[in-house]
């Protein structure tokens, strides 16, 4: 992308997410393109960088829910100078930290092998599948987060009056009527 | 088709193999990897897509009341939430009792829903794969991404980002909001659809027919003109797909059909709330994700292809006239048979998202569209409900017990992904044994093998899901396990090779 000095540069991640916080970043629509003119992609779902590079802002939506999860958050925090923590996952875990009320072991089983129609029951444990957490957790548990975006999920124009507060390099403060936590 | 061999056979075997892993670790998104194992010759003995992560909606949804379900299951998936919504609905029909919505609810459904395939569809082109399609599979990484598609080609990709909006429009008009919003209750909607609501969406549609016949045009051109795109990924598999009781492409409601890869019927207008009758799911100890398969045919031969390659093939006609000539063409580049060229998949998707725009035009202009009579009568309750929708990327399950309080006792899923699980491993391992070469890794095969699990745009966060690019590190290991090789996606998309070649 492009590496015009003086735009911020963007990292964003889903952890223990449903996408529904990107894809809500992506309705801002055709205002993407005028936002292109101010800010440049890093490590994101929409381009093929691996690792997060020295950003400007990440944005971190999902919770924790497995160890590989953990270990993105780490590499996001080591890089971006503001963190942002998106959507209702990543602020108090959402919908997957509903199976918090269950034993890990009881989800395990009732997906592997105790449910209909299963051939084969047997809980996945092959080494390429990264370790779970026994619960769910909320990212601010494992590193320091410098705001948080709420809804399920955020709307665009709270993206936008996000990112046109740091662009303008003022302190990001949501109007009322953003602000929802459905 | 037989399915592959997807493990090495035996210990003394695998103690001679090495493992090159071609593996997003840190990326959540892909919530997926591909490994292989190589011997000497560098001949593939295993090729595995993994889904590395996992949820367990299954049980964390039981005890909680059947109305709420529909809310919780969408947040399975922020691309077609609808989807979700209209498949636990459709189960949530049956549990009150309700077998015929009303005329305005039925048709608010439909009209939901065909915006969320639009959109869905016009995402995973415009967003997510036209820039393999349109730079080429080993164009500069750096560029191959929606950013580099609205510098090289802005029209194009405005018209994409334009189509997305308004199937999110359309969504948004019905369920409240874009993403996550309430339409659904038990045995019909919560709210009409207003005449200036609808005024709204009849403004644009002009455009948005347009485009969309542009993106079949586009797509098609692609396909035929590039020989290398036939024969990509190639793999012969049976279809499954609900139509509709005429046997016309439908994504609301219909029977299973299913076809074998001669393109003779399996079966026809099952009636989907039998579907433990005829697929089964087998797990396999390396991925959270299941592998379902056809009973009749049996665990080698009855793995099935689910999205819009198998709807397009599997159904007799298309009802709206623009898309069924576009299928007519898609038919005679098959040349009598069904097309199973896996990427053809984004063709026969376009041809979708065309039939999404013209069938949102008809309703529009359906005078119950705008009707008030949203609630059918509940009838007497049951204790289990089975909804089965035709989501954007192929045919998925629900399915729900309560007791007789009205709680979830127990619940299954089986989503569009899954079903093409065996499917993106076949083609992962077409794909390595037709490119991999020598003991160079190579960027082109990196990404050809994402091509290859893109075609199907798959949904990880569903099963759980990868958007987009899968980041990438491919290790090339001896034997004993020791790192000879290694080519990851470094900063700014470039390739960086970091290990030693020692072959």
């Amino acid at each position: 992308m492009s590496n015009a000095k003086n735009k911020l540069r963007i990292a964003t991640t889903s952890l223990a997410g449903c996408f529904g916080c990107h894809m809500s970043f992506l309705d801002m629509d055709e205002r993407l393109v005028e936002l292109l003119e101010h800010v440049e992609f890093d490590r994101s779902p929409l381009t093929d960088i691996k690792h997060c590079n020295p950003c400007d802002i990440g944005l971190v939506e999902g919770g924790l829910c497995n160890a590989d999860n953990v270990h993105v958050l780490r590499e996001f925090r080591r890089n971006c100078k503001i963190l942002i923590a998106v959507g209702a996952c990543a602020i108090n875990g959402g919908v997957p930290a509903m199976r918090n009320h269950f034993s890990l072991r009881s989800c395990l089983e009732e997906s592997f092998l105790n449910g209909v129609g299963v051939e084969n029951p047997q809980i996945p444990g092959d080494v390429e599948l990264p370790l779970l957490l026994d619960k769910v957790r909320p990212i601010h548990e494992a590193v320091q987060i410098d705001y948080y975006l709420p809804g399920c999920p955020p709307s665009a124009d709270e993206f936008l009056s996000v990112l046109g507060d740091l662009l303008a390099g003022r302190e990001p403060a949501l109007p009322k009527k953003l602000i929802h936590y459905d | 088709m037989e399915q592959g061999k997807d493990s090495a056979s035996n210990k003394d075997e695998l103690a001679n193999l090495r493992r090159v892993a071609i593996d997003p670790v840190s990326r959540v998104e892909g919530h997926g990897k591909i490994t292989l194992m190589l011997d000497a010759e560098n001949h593939i003995h295993e090729a595995r897509f993994h889904i590395v992560e996992f949820r367990g909606f299954e049980k964390f949804i039981q005890g909680r009341p059947y109305w709420e379900v529909p809310f919780f299951v969408q947040r399975l998936c922020g691309i077609c939430p609808v989807s979700h919504q209209l498949a636990a609905a459709k189960a949530v029909d049956q549990l009150v009792g309700v077998e015929h919505l009303t005329p305005t609810a039925y048709k608010l459904r439909r009209l939901l829903h065909f915006g969320q395939v639009l959109q869905s569809h016009a995402l995973h082109f415009f967003h997510l794969s036209s820039p393999d399609l349109l730079f080429g599979f080993g164009s500069d990484p750096a560029k191959r991404n929606i950013v580099g598609v609205l510098d090289k080609y802005p029209d194009l990709a405005l018209k994409g980002v334009k189509l997305r909006k308004y199937g999110q429009q359309v969504i948004a008009a019905i369920a409240g909001k874009r993403i996550h919003g309430t339409a659904t209750v038990p045995g019909g909607m919560n709210k009409p659809l207003t005449i200036a609501e609808r005024e709204i969406l009849l403004a644009d549609i002009s455009d948005i027919l347009s485009w969309s016949q542009d993106a079949v045009a586009l797509n098609e051109q692609i396909h035929t003109e590039h020989a290398e795109h036939r024969s990509f990924a190639a793999i012969r598999s049976n279809f499954l797909s609900v139509t509709g009781n005429g046997g016309e492409l439908e994504l609301y409601h219909g029977g299973l059909r299913a076809r074998s890869e001669s393109g003779a019927k399996i079966f026809d207008q099952l009636d989907y709330r039998g579907y433990q009758q005829i697929i089964r799911e087998e797990v396999r100890p390396w991925s959270y994700m299941k592998f379902p398969y056809l009973i009749g045919l049996g665990k080698q031969q009855g793995w099935y292809r689910v999205g819009p390659l198998a709807r397009v093939n599997n159904c007799d006609v298309i009802s709206t006239p623009l898309a069924e000539a576009a299928r007519q063409r898609f038919k005679e580049f098959g040349n009598g048979s069904l097309v199973q060229d896996t990427l053809a998949y984004h063709w026969a998707r376009m041809i979708e998202a065309l039939h999404c725009a013209e069938s949102i035009h008809e309703l529009l202009h359906d005078p119950d569209i705008t009707g008030s009579d949203l609630v059918a009568d509940l009838g007497e309750k049951r204790q289990e409900g089975i909804g089965v929708i035709e989501a954007p990327r192929g045919t998925l399950f629900h399915h729900y017990q309560i007791n007789e309080e009205g709680l979830i006792e127990k619940a299954n899923l089986i989503v569009s992904t899954t079903s093409n699980n065996q499917a993106m491993n076949e083609s992962v391992r077409s794909v390595a044994n037709e490119y991999l070469d020598g003991n160079e890794i190579t960027e082109g095969l990196l990404n050809r093998l994402e091509v290859a699990v893109r075609a199907y745009d798959p949904c990880l966060s569903c099963a759980t899901h990868a958007l987009g690019k899968m980041p990438l590190q491919v290790e090339l290991l001896d034997a004993e396990g020791a790192l000879l090789d290694r080519l990851s996606k470094g900063g700014n998309g470039k390739f960086e090779r970091t290990g030693q070649s020692a072959l």
